[in-house]
């Protein structure tokens, strides 16, 4: 699933390297970079694809855009299938717009692991925003990532957020337990359960609780609301809490019910953010696992290419027969990709 | 395997006007699913504006529109017109539905690629839309 387009360049030893001047991008996307600073949607459009793509083409388009990012809210809304991510995020959006904001969204449905299709059906759920200028909205295949997101989610992010938006809201694949990649990406974390799902409260107790920054009762006007909420209180209190008291809202997406309210509170949580300086710890954390996340992208890459060589095949036939074992080849492995970096870096 | 001839094409599925029948276009979309395609649906009562935002938005390579009310000769026309304001005037445009042989010649003459009556096996709608995208890619 990870091969590179046809036509777009490959990912070749230099451009890996320590300087790396191959990661400029072209004067295609320098122009298309142009017109998105200058708030050209069918730009933006083009761009979201070339990050989705990945590679260095999208390395080099996101390079120049990342000193422009960084200005957005960007917003985390996850929960499990059917809670309502998709009208709750639409709602979201209708309301911050009420206040002047530009939004734009990453909706992350599942890819299927048996045929690499998708059917992307959240917009279904926020056709009445699509003409509104102040509002993006893309649809994205998990590809096969797991945590909820697809790999490239991140990237995506950073285009809506050079273009300008002034928030951003990722919307998860269903997730119940311990999908929280979004906790590594987003400001805000807000966690949307519903009544009805039977054991959802013992299954948002084992890990997706933690990464709540707000929680939300969704289908408020449904039977057991009430209780669900109380439950979620109640685990609330069971753990251990931080400056920020993380607030039970119920909301009824389909009518608006309760997102104002919900709004107020992903706001309340930024001005919490800067004044604790939560914000900046949060986004050094970001940077920290974003760097990582691309070199062991990178590393995977090159290792993956080296290992059709004839040699690593033998080893691993070596390593089948148990005449060699996998810790040690893992050793080698390492040690030839440093000397190959190393090499470039000498030649470079 | 079929995603390695065309990796990850996105498709959006409209259903312009406002009949509210959308039983075929989920079978057209689930059968594109299966054939590898990422597919973007976006439901029934779609105006053209919305069916070509929708399509800027999500950056797709081929739109299908399935139409069942007879407003093909107007609405048609409309998306087509309303694409090219936005740039978008290459995208590949096709149509399944209730559609009279007769319109058949003169939508094609308006740009849509193709035009699949009812009871068209779905397997030659990806067919189609494998090739006609294929095409695309090497003209490009």
């Amino acid at each position: 699933m990870s091969s590179p387009e046809a036509g777009l360049p490959r990912l070749h030893p230099s451009s890996t390297a320590g300087a790396q001047p191959d990661l400029e991008p072209g004067a295609q996307e320098a122009t298309l970079v142009d017109q998105l600073l200058a708030g050209n949607r069918r730009a933006l459009s083009r761009l979201l694809s070339i990050a989705e793509r990945g590679g260095p083409r999208a390395a080099g388009v996101l390079r120049v855009l990342y000193p422009r990012t960084g200005r957005a809210h960007v917003v985390g809304v996850t929960g499990p299938p059917g809670a309502g991510k998709s009208t709750l995020v639409g709602a979201m959006a209708r309301d911050f717009r009420t206040r002047g904001q530009t939004v734009g969204i990453v909706a992350v449905d599942p890819t299927s692991p048996f045929t690499g299709g998708a059917i992307l059906g959240d917009r279904v759920r926020m056709l009445d925003l699509q003409s509104d200028p102040g509002v993006f909205v893309r649809s994205m295949a998990s590809r096969g990532a797991a945590g909820g997101l697809a790999r490239g989610t991140a990237d995506l992010v950073a285009v809506l957020d050079a273009f300008g938006m002034d928030v951003v809201i990722v919307e998860t694949v269903g997730a119940g337990q311990d999908e929280v990649e979004i906790v590594r990406m987003v400001d805000t974390t807000v966690v949307v359960a519903v009544p009805g799902l039977g054991d959802d409260v013992q299954a948002l107790k084992a890990g997706i609780l933690e990464i709540a920054d707000i929680l939300v009762v969704n289908k408020a006007d449904r039977e057991g609301a009430e209780q669900v909420a109380k439950d979620l209180l109640g685990a609330l209190r069971l753990a251990e809490s931080g400056p920020w008291q993380v607030p039970v809202l119920q909301t009824i997406a389909s009518t608006g019910h309760g997102v104002d309210e919900l709004v107020d509170a992903i706001l309340r949580h930024r001005a919490y953010l800067e004044s604790s300086g939560t914000w900046r710890q949060r986004r050094v954390e970001v940077a920290r696992r974003r760097v990582l996340a691309l070199v062991e992208d990178q590393v995977h890459q090159r290792l993956e290419r080296a290992f059709d060589a004839e040699r690593w095949r033998t080893r691993f036939e070596q390593a089948a027969a148990r005449a060699a074992d996998p810790y040690a080849l893992a050793g080698e492995a390492l040690a030839e990709l440093g000397a190959s970096i190393n090499g470039e870096a000498a030649s470079a | 395997m079929s995603t390695e001839v065309m990796p990850r094409a996105r498709v959006l599925i409209a259903k312009p006007g406002l009949d509210g029948h959308d039983r075929g276009a989920k079978v057209v979309a689930r059968a594109l699913r299966d054939a590898g395609f990422e597919v973007i649906y976006t439901g029934i009562r779609q105006t053209p504006e919305m069916i070509a935002e929708a399509a800027l938005q999500e950056d797709v390579d081929a739109i299908g529109l399935s139409i069942l009310s007879g407003a093909h000769m107007t609405l048609f026309p409309r998306v087509l017109e309303e694409l090219r304001k936005r740039g978008l005037g290459d995208v590949l445009v096709w149509a399944g539905g209730i559609i009279p042989s007769e319109d058949v010649p003169k939508l094609k003459a308006m740009g849509i690629a193709e035009v699949f009556g009812p009871g068209t096996p779905t397997s030659e709608t990806v067919a189609f839309l494998r090739r006609a995208l294929a095409q695309r890619a090497a003209h490009a």
